[in-house]
């Protein structure tokens, strides 16, 4: 099974990537009970602050 | 963090609940599905950012809150056994089953640990070969691929001495339960992230067509979070009904592959009884033949169970969104999370628990 080392603010601790297999160092990761299960990805997330520029400009 | 905290930032939650507001020009219903959800509407005040006619109500994503008190008392006689070692997450300890529960169990001497994950309960089983050690292997379709790995892995390892007592609970059949209730009053989902970062969005696709309800798959942050109120406010106004994704920097379409084909290699769908809650069909997983040997229910007979609910507790209501936790009578008197009536008060994905955490009336001497 395949591990790597996931960094959580302060603590670091081995995680399982048989679910992210793709998963590489430097990524963020989602990680639900010793699991990685999503890659977070980077285009979605700066979507986010898209829409809220998008709500600001709606203001009259 | 990053990914984290900008998600906690206070203008950009400003900025979304003004919008809301804009939006806003009739009541509108709206479920949160996930407990996590709950708790961190609940600890954000997020409810009170939004408008007085935009409601949000509490879904019934509490795993332990549902899981079937047969399951638990099974669960409580399994772990008196002596040659037992007992392992679970941690938030099931004060959860009542009939007569008790696992940390009074541990206090009369039950071998009774909490582990972090399902691999650790394995690692246990290969490090006391002469212990038998069995995993309660609760929740949604989120955890449902760890303890997928853990039965792969034990099965692979011939560890005779690993069994876990599953009982899954799946969110899609739970939202159709709700929707077809005579006492419904949610008109929106706000759906769970983390579980459609496993399964995909298309199960949500069919749920909002058959019952022409908006979904928005949401985080569980401030921004996230009124990010799909926002999208699902949008929708009630308009009056459509999709599935929208507003989650998607973790959840893809189709969810993940890996993931799935563990759940397809290990766990069978099942009809399911949720505490509080009822029957409701094909709404769980239970281990399948090929790792019946590492299936707790087979592996030890525990007799007849008898189970007695507490008759006062209305969580059922709590997690089918009918009342809100500060409605019950018992709230922060006769019941609290040291001494719980119900699993909602003990989880930290609990409704009630969120409410006492968070949302105590202040007591005037």
């Amino acid at each position: 099974m395949r591990f790597g080392d996931v960094q959580f603010g302060g603590i670091t601790r081995e995680v399982c990537l048989e679910y992210q297999p793709a998963a590489q160092i430097g990524d963020f990761v989602l990680v639900h009970v010793g699991f990685a299960i999503s890659t977070i990805d980077r285009e979605e997330a700066a979507r986010t602050w898209e829409v809220l520029r998008e709500l600001g400009e709606d203001v009259p | 963090m990053k990914y984290l905290d900008e998600y906690r930032d206070a203008d950009a939650t400003d900025e979304l609940a003004r919008a809301i507001r804009r939006e806003t020009t009739r009541p509108h219903v709206i479920m949160e599905v996930c407990g996590g959800q709950t708790h961190s509407i609940l600890r954000y005040g997020l409810d009170r950012l939004l408008p007085d006619n935009v409601e949000l109500v509490h879904g019934p994503g509490c795993p332990v809150c549902v899981t079937a008190l047969d399951t638990i008392d099974r669960a409580h006689a399994i772990a008196q056994r002596p040659d037992v070692i007992f392992t679970s997450f941690g938030d099931m300890l004060r959860v009542p089953g009939s007569t008790t529960d696992l940390l009074a169990l541990r206090a009369r001497g039950a071998d009774v640990r909490v582990v972090y994950s399902p691999l650790d309960a394995v690692a246990l089983a290969r490090t006391n070969p002469d212990r038998r050690v069995v995993f309660f292997g609760i929740g949604f379709e989120t955890t449902a691929p760890a303890n997928a790995m853990a039965l792969i892995a034990a099965k692979r390892e011939q560890l005779a001495n690993f069994s876990m007592l599953a009982s899954h609970v799946l969110v899609p059949p739970s939202i159709a339960s709700i929707l077809q209730s005579p006492d419904n009053r949610v008109q929106a989902f706000l759906g769970p992230g983390h579980v459609c970062a496993i399964t995909g969005v298309r199960a949500y696709e069919s749920l909002a067509a058959r019952y022409r309800v908006p979904i928005a798959i949401t985080g569980f942050e401030p921004v996230d979070l009124l990010r799909g109120v926002l999208a699902a406010v949008r929708q009630l106004e308009r009056g459509s009904f999709s599935v929208e994704n507003v989650y998607a920097r973790n959840v893809a379409e189709a969810g993940n592959a890996a993931a799935r084909a563990a759940i397809a290699e290990v766990f069978e769908v099942v009809d399911r009884n949720w505490r509080g809650i009822g029957a409701i069909p094909k709404s769980g997983y239970r281990i399948a033949a090929p790792y019946r040997a590492h299936d707790a229910e087979h592996v030890f007979d525990v007799g007849a169970i008898a189970t007695r609910e507490p008759a006062r507790c209305i969580s059922g209501l709590v997690l089918r969104g009918v009342k809100k936790p500060c409605d019950c009578p018992a709230f922060g008197k006769d019941c609290t999370p040291e001494t719980p009536l119900g699993a909602t008060m003990v989880s930290s994905e609990g409704a009630c628990a969120a409410y006492f955490a968070h949302r105590r009336p202040v007591e005037v001497a």
